[in-house]
């Protein structure tokens, strides 16, 4: 097997660290790896050589399905005429309170 | 959280060099999330001329994202740029590398080995940022091999004693430092944000290179000496890591324009100088320049300039250690070939195992 067809088989990997107790995992970067379990590692020793996660995902980059920027707006357009969806759209009579 | 095995320096952390610069990396992490919070539009109308939009999100201080539309010549710069810097991390890894088993001691060799660690992970980083914009990781790996893409010139010099890894933490990392806290603002968002990463390790880097020289400069007559001669030795190639003066610089104005470049070739190695005269001056070091002395009317040292001709020949690969550097990567992508291949045939033979018992 050429080199360049054995490398070019080695998954991407998107890597989420969370950073303490508490939080949610974010995304940190990637790497690449032939399977998961090095993946982890590889993330372990790429992403947290300064103790910045108490838990890791690896996920492959293929599995993960994007919305484009393109039609950004169009995708998200149903949420902006919806303003009464926000607590600040409603008049609150003065002297009111626990509201 | 550097080496909690060991105990705190003495002196402040804010007193040690390279922490204005630090302050300047969280201050553009501040600003890039700032700039995400009054993100002022989503993409482009549909009637939107897409240049225009670029435009409009670069100039409004905004990140530009992988799968937004950009200018091919933006995406090409980029990669040239990004997988340059890639490579000189992973290049860097061998002048230092070649003192880990001679370090004094089992400190500085545990800092040394963490040290050349992270220069790894930079690459990784950047490698990763790079891959972003359409381009694979063996054809970034091939390119370096094949010579088609360069790495920071500056490795191609060679470490001769142990005070030269505190020259390099301190001169080379410095330099690499002012160099690339601009770069945390640069207006593509996985650069910028990698690049956020990296400054934050590198500072660790720099002050690491100051406390041996400084322990040296303060050891023996012998010792001082080891560090001056360090210091002579990679003053100059230092300033020439800001590449070459402004008027020869062939790709500065687009990408100032771009935001993926902040300040010029020049601004930059004069800022370097500046840092650099107080800190030598608390090495009890000298800087090797008989014409370094302070400007009143441009609040700024007057400094001679390095030998550009001497920079352009170790880039066209006549440096002293080019042919070895090379030859090393060559020899270690090739040696580590049966790891890559060991691990994809298991990687493989496991999914046919799971296909078959899901069969």
């Amino acid at each position: 097997m050429s080199e360049p067809t054995s490398r070019e088989q080695t998954p991407l990997w998107e890597v989420f660290v969370r950073a303490r107790r508490g939080l949610s995992h974010t995304h940190v970067g990637s790497l690449h790896a032939p399977d998961a379990e090095l993946a982890l590692r590889n993330a372990r020793d790429l992403y947290t050589r300064r103790q910045e996660g108490v838990s890791i995902w690896v996920v492959p980059a293929g599995a993960i399905t994007a919305s484009s920027p393109d039609e950004k707006d169009a995708f998200f357009d149903p949420a902006a005429d919806k303003v009464y969806r926000h607590p600040t759209f409603y008049e609150v009579p003065d002297g009111v309170a626990h509201l | 959280m550097y080496g909690n095995d060991f105990s705190a320096p003495a002196d402040a952390a804010d007193d040690t060099p390279g922490g204005g610069l630090l302050g300047e990396v969280e201050a553009a992490e501040a600003e890039l999330r700032a700039a995400a919070a009054r993100e002022r539009r989503g993409g482009p109308a549909p009637d939107e001329d897409l240049a225009a939009y670029f435009d409009d999100v670069v100039g409004a201080e905004q990140k530009i994202e992988p799968r937004d539309w950009m200018p091919e010549a933006y995406r090409r710069t980029l990669i040239r740029q990004i997988a340059q810097h890639a490579h000189s991390e992973i290049i860097g890894m061998q002048p230092e590398g070649n003192w880990i088993s001679r370090a004094p001691s089992l400190k500085r060799k545990a800092i040394l080995l963490a040290k050349v660690q992270d220069e790894a992970g930079h690459g990784l980083y950047l490698y990763a940022a790079a891959e972003t914009l359409g381009i694979s990781r063996d054809e970034l790996v091939q390119l370096l091999l094949d010579g088609r893409q360069k790495y920071s010139s500056i490795f191609n010099y060679p470490t001769l004693g142990w005070a030269d890894v505190g020259a390099i933490g301190w001169l080379v990392d410095g330099a690499a430092i002012v160099n690339q806290v601009p770069l945390c603002r640069c207006s593509y968002g996985p650069y910028a944000r990698a690049m956020i990463r990296v400054c934050k390790e590198e500072s660790f880097h720099q002050r690491q290179g100051y406390e041996i020289l400084h322990t040296l400069a303060h050891g023996t007559p012998a010792q001082k000496a080891m560090a001056q001669d360090a210091v002579d030795r990679w003053w100059y190639p230092s300033l020439a890591m800001f590449g070459p003066p402004d008027g020869d610089s062939t790709h500065s104005a687009q990408s100032m324009a771009w935001k993926i470049k902040r300040f010029s070739n020049d601004d930059l190695r004069q800022r370097f100088v500046d840092m650099c005269v107080g800190q030598a001056e608390v090495l009890g070091l000298r800087i090797p320049d008989e014409d370094l002395r302070w400007n009143e009317e441009r609040q700024a040292y007057d400094y001679t300039q390095p030998d550009y001709d001497e920079l352009m020949r170790v880039i066209s690969g006549n440096g002293p250690c080019n042919r070895e550097r090379m030859a090393h990567r060559r020899a270690a992508h090739a040696d580590g070939a049966w790891v890559r291949e060991a691990a994809a045939a298991y990687a493989a033979k496991r999914t046919e195992q799971k296909e078959k018992v899901a069969a």
